[in-house]
């Protein structure tokens, strides 16, 4: 019997096949019956319904696409890289933004109860709020759309780093807490050197989950700032009628999605220890 | 007055509860010389761990203060070393680690080689030169607590607190670790207070014994002396002559004196009275009704 992982592996390929070959089946253009006209060829065949293009044709146009990924031939012509790198650049910025204000107020927040009580009204309010929602007040304010992407993907991802490093802070074993002090390490010690470490893979959970909604949230953004990255690419092909390319960048937002949830899934492997 | 090393002198830990306030031990008294070995025992609930957590500076009396050495001790100092029941080593560290994070933050100006060897240097003498870069969760629970006993001997504080160390382990392994902190303590002589439920544990360790009555309202009713020669081993010291003299004088102890005098005023604010089991005359039966009229003369004259 061969590993469950190969056995896995089959079934995945079984099920692949199977999923693009129905859509390969349902999606040909009925064959003609009469002679076409000059103006049906001109128009691509005798199909007057609209159709999902078939997997083949998307597959062999994302072979094209990606096979120059990064060429430039003005504003609305861009390759796939470029418009993907445009949006990973806003999502890590926005991102470390976020980090950078997130896991020191966490720790504030997760050492001292009165911080938490008193900032916990205005965590509870905002954090529901869809980032972007917050659009409209950001482009007013910052006047710039670049910016106002960025903003939307730091507000929308701090919420998940700054809840996880609270609760990893405060609900660090009391033990551990006792050890830094019976060893009179000064406060910034204790934090780097016990708390840090100790709820280092919640705060890693925090960053995971952050980093997942940043990526979901850019497409939605981009959209609306227009411009460029991969959001404003799907919109901009769906306007050109191009659901070639519209397919193929919505697995492409995929594909970079799980790259960054693998990435952040090593490095929370590295933090993770047992007790 | 002679100088002691440790003295606790009128100390008392009470809590603000519904019915005015709940008193945990009050006015308790003791001392402790350099390089001597003393446990204390008492029943659940008479704050022995609360008398450790003090002497540790990680909690603090309502009264009554303790002096270590010439100085008074608040809050917690490298000069007192606890090893806690449950280990408390930190898990992302490897068992180098965890000995060299102690020895690290009591010489920070070490360099990393003197470090280490000093950190294996103890790693070792507690049977575990095999297993330095092993992760706590790789150990089992003896040879997580030897990892601990390491640690708090490699810093070499003043006073080391042991708080019930081998309350969570099996007898055999418990046998065991028992010779190793005999074994560390012959060549280190460090001051040590122990916290144990285990009566053979402390005679096989302790200098001295104190014993507490039960709480509320606790305190240290007496210091029992263990004058049996060392070095002492499991094995024979059950043949020397005075330890059933001692054994059965604290267990009498435990069973009936503590709670008799639990509460009652004989000896308060006193040191605790000092015993010799072993040297007595008295045989325990004697003893125990000697106390026994003490008690009941308390209780008339308090009537």
């Amino acid at each position: 019997m061969a590993s469950l992982n190969v056995r896995a592996t089959l079934v995945s390929l079984l099920i692949l096949v199977l999923l693009l070959g129905l859509w390969e089946a349902l999606n040909q253009p009925p064959a003609a019956t009469e002679a076409l006209t000059e103006f049906e060829l001109l128009m691509g065949g005798a199909d007057d319904e609209a159709r999902v293009p078939p997997p083949s044709a998307v597959l062999q146009h994302a072979w094209h696409e990606l096979s120059n990924p990064f060429y430039d031939a003005g504003p609305n012509d861009k390759g796939i890289g470029i418009q993907l790198a445009y949006s990973l650049l806003r999502v890590l910025t926005g991102y470390f933004g976020a980090a950078l204000i997130a896991i020191p107020l966490g720790f504030v927040i997760g050492m001292s109860p009165l911080m938490h009580k008193a900032l916990n009204p205005f965590i509870q309010v905002l954090r529901p709020i869809s980032p972007l929602a917050w659009m409209p007040l950001a482009l007013f304010i910052i006047k710039d759309s670049e910016q106002s992407a960025i903003f939307v993907i730091f507000i929308c991802s701090i919420w998940p780093m700054l809840i996880n490093t609270a609760f990893g802070v405060a609900n660090v074993r009391e033990d551990w807490i006792r050890v830094a002090q019976t060893h009179e390490l000064s406060h910034l010690q204790t934090a780097f050197q016990v708390i840090l470490p100790a709820a280092a893979p919640t705060i890693l959970t925090g960053m995971r989950i952050s980093i997942g909604i940043a990526w979901l949230v850019i497409v939605a953004a981009e959209m609306l700032v227009g411009g460029t990255g991969i959001g404003y690419y799907v919109w901009n092909e769906w306007n050109n009628l191009d659901l070639n390319s519209v397919i193929f960048s919505i697995l492409m937002i995929g594909v970079v999605g799980m790259v960054l949830d693998m990435a952040l899934g090593r490095i929370e492997k590295l933090v993770q220890y047992e007790e | 007055m002679p100088n002691h090393f440790v003295s606790v002198e009128g100390l008392t830990k009470k809590y603000p509860s519904k019915n005015g306030e709940l008193v945990v031990f009050e006015d308790a008294n003791f001392t402790i010389e350099k390089g001597e070995f003393v446990c204390i025992i008492g029943h659940s609930g008479c704050g022995k761990s609360t008398i450790l957590n003090v002497l540790a500076g990680l909690d603090s009396p309502t009264g009554g203060n303790i002096i270590m050495d010439g100085k008074e001790v608040i809050g917690p100092s490298l000069d007192r070393g606890v090893v806690f029941q449950n280990y408390s080593l930190l898990p992302w560290l490897s068992t180098l680690h965890n000995v060299s994070f102690g020895v690290k933050a009591r010489w920070p100006q070490w360099s990393k080689q003197q470090v280490e060897a000093h950190s294996s240097k103890f790693l070792e003498m507690v049977g575990l030169a095999h297993s330095l870069h092993k992760k706590p969760s790789e150990l089992s629970g003896g040879m997580r607590q030897r990892v601990s006993i390491a640690r708090a001997f490699a810093t070499s504080p003043k006073l080391l607190l042991l708080d019930e160390p081998f309350g969570a382990l099996d007898a055999l392994t418990r046998g065991v670790i028992q010779d190793e902190l005999i074994k560390i303590w012959n060549e280190t002589h460090q001051t040590v207070f122990m916290i144990t439920h285990d009566v053979d544990e402390a005679i096989l360790l302790a200098d001295r014994i104190l014993l507490m009555t039960n709480g509320p309202d606790a305190r240290v009713a007496e210091s029992v002396k263990i004058s049996i020669e060392r070095p002492r081993n499991r094995a024979n010291i059950i043949e020397d002559p005075g330890y059933y003299k001692i054994r059965n004088h604290l267990v009498n102890f435990l069973i009936k004196r503590s709670g008799q005098l639990s509460g009652s005023d004989t000896g308060r604010g006193e040191p605790p009275k000092l015993v010799d089991p072993a040297n007595s005359h008295l045989s325990a039966e004697q003893i125990r009704t000697q106390s026994e009229d003490s008690t009941s003369l308390a209780v008339k004259a308090a009537s």
